[in-house]
């Protein structure tokens, strides 16, 4: 009888303020697909969902906040103990707007 | 035109030239067909700004070609719709100091002569206009008339125009050759069959040279390579197209070496576009990643708040070149049958319409609204000895 895989290590991540134990080395995109949350960032003007698109870093479909770096691409990025992630709605820029 | 063949004319090329060709002729009443080796507009056209412009052309030809391109850039705005992102925003060109300035207002005034509607606006009038514009430009002026489109879909939706007019759209499928009966076009052999029609129209871009030569025919269209740098999307922070007085220098250039002008402009998206760069490689598609920061770096220069914001991509493409910077527009007289719209260099987008318009008229045998003897295809061959 083979051995079980002995548990994956995880990390602790805080989204949107609420804590969330996820595999340590997992791209933060799949720790949210994983999750259940397919869908984490809106649209900037019909705020449609969008999460993970082209999954290699072209599409910036997947954008994220972390750690106060905003418009970071979650499907390079992989997730860190501690890490605070907060979702995105619209450029981020709404105040510089003329 | 005879009535053995399916098509009156073929077009080659699908973007936006060929695209323009195609609607002005299948609205003149015209059997067309386009055929295009790859899809509509992933050559010259989707490497462009989508710059439809006056303020950089010096009064001559190609300004009065600028001129007829924009009234007609204004209807098409409506007939096409507001996918095509057409966008009258004006162009501001600044100066960086009072010399450049002089300059810029020379260049100016002469335009307004010509009929180019001009506003000077003075150091602290430049704020007001663009807010975020950088603190100590000398001035600059305002050319109410510039537009932008998004190119390619521009093109695309002058295809589909035309398709409802009964245009044949024949996606990658590649000429060949241009097959000639008794001295004169007779259509065109493709990679997977052929097409017969009295009248062929070269739209082939950048590869229109090439394109001439499998007529048999020299044709100087030559590819200057420019980039393009794509930020992440902002709200509107940049109204107009905005760029330095050293462009117009740098387009009218005859210099193989590098050059840089800066090129600021806001897209209906929200990404902001900046170029612009220009050099001589031939077909390299080679990354320079030298040239991307230098333009980011005078962007930043001109917009300081783009500090702060992320470049995305960039792109590059070849513009269509020929010796003397004017486009090629008309019958060529080596084969009868035979027509060239090409060789626009940085300016095919915004003087595509005008392309299709003569394109037509000549087609169809009517008179041209602008004089075509500075666009003739036989203008670079050598004059014969007696």
């Amino acid at each position: 009888m083979p051995d079980q895989p002995s548990p994956r290590p995880h990390v602790d991540i805080s989204v949107d303020g609420i804590r969330w134990s996820v595999p340590a080395g997992s791209s933060i995109a799949a720790a949210f697909v994983a999750s259940g949350h397919p869908g984490w960032r809106q649209t900037r003007r019909r705020a449609e969902p969008r999460g993970l698109g082209c999954g290699m870093g072209v599409c910036f479909d997947c954008l994220v906040t972390v750690n106060g770096t905003r418009g970071v691409r979650a499907c390079l990025t992989d997730v860190r103990e501690g890490d605070v992630i907060t979702t995105e709605r619209g450029s981020g820029f709404a105040g510089l707007a003329i | 035109m005879s009535a053995s063949h399916r098509h009156d004319v073929v077009v080659i090329g699908a973007g936006i030239v060929g695209a323009a060709c195609c609607y002005y002729l299948a609205r003149a009443g015209l059997k067309v067909a386009v055929i295009e080796r790859g899809a509509v507009a992933v050559g010259t056209t989707g490497a462009g700004e989508g710059n439809i412009l006056v303020s950089d052309k010096e009064p001559g030809p190609e300004l009065e070609l600028a001129q007829l391109s924009v009234r007609l850039w204004r209807r098409l705005g409506d007939e096409l719709g507001p996918d095509a992102e057409l966008e009258p925003k004006g162009g501001l060109v600044v100066a960086a100091g009072p010399e450049e300035r002089r300059q810029l207002d020379d260049f100016a005034a002469a335009q307004a002569a010509a009929g180019v509607e001009v506003r000077t606006v003075g150091h602290a009038g430049l704020r007001d206009l663009e807010p975020y514009l950088a603190d100590g430009l000398a001035g600059g002026v305002l050319y109410p008339e510039d537009m932008q489109v998004q190119p390619m879909m521009a093109a695309a939706l002058m295809l589909r125009a035309a398709r409802d007019l009964g245009a044949e759209l024949r996606l990658h499928e590649e000429v060949t050759a241009i097959e000639t009966a008794a001295g004169r076009v007779a259509g065109v052999r493709t990679s997977t069959g052929g097409l017969s029609a009295g009248l062929v129209v070269n739209a082939a871009g950048t590869w229109a040279g090439e394109l001439a030569a499998r007529a048999g025919l020299a044709l100087p269209v030559l590819p200057r390579r420019g980039f393009i740098v794509v930020t992440e999307p902002l709200p509107r922070m940049i109204r107009h197209k905005v760029y330095t007085a050293d462009y117009v220098a740098n387009v009218a250039s005859g210099s193989a070496g590098l050059e840089i002008s800066t090129v600021v402009e806001a897209t209906v998206s929200g990404t902001v576009l900046i170029g612009a760069s220009r050099e001589r490689v031939g077909f390299d598609r080679t990354s320079s990643m030298k040239i991307v920061g230098t333009l980011a770096a005078q962007a930043v220069r001109l917009f300081p708040v783009l500090a702060g914001v992320r470049a995305i991509r960039f792109y590059r493409g070849f513009r269509p070149y020929c010796p003397d910077h004017l486009p090629v527009i008309g019958s060529d007289a080596r084969l009868p049958g035979l027509l060239h719209a090409c060789g626009h260099e940085g300016a095919g987008v915004g003087l595509a319409p005008a392309t299709g318009h003569l394109i037509a008229q000549i087609v169809t045998g009517q008179t041209a609204p602008v004089s075509l003897a500075p666009f003739d295809p036989g203008r670079f061959e050598e004059p014969a000895r007696a």
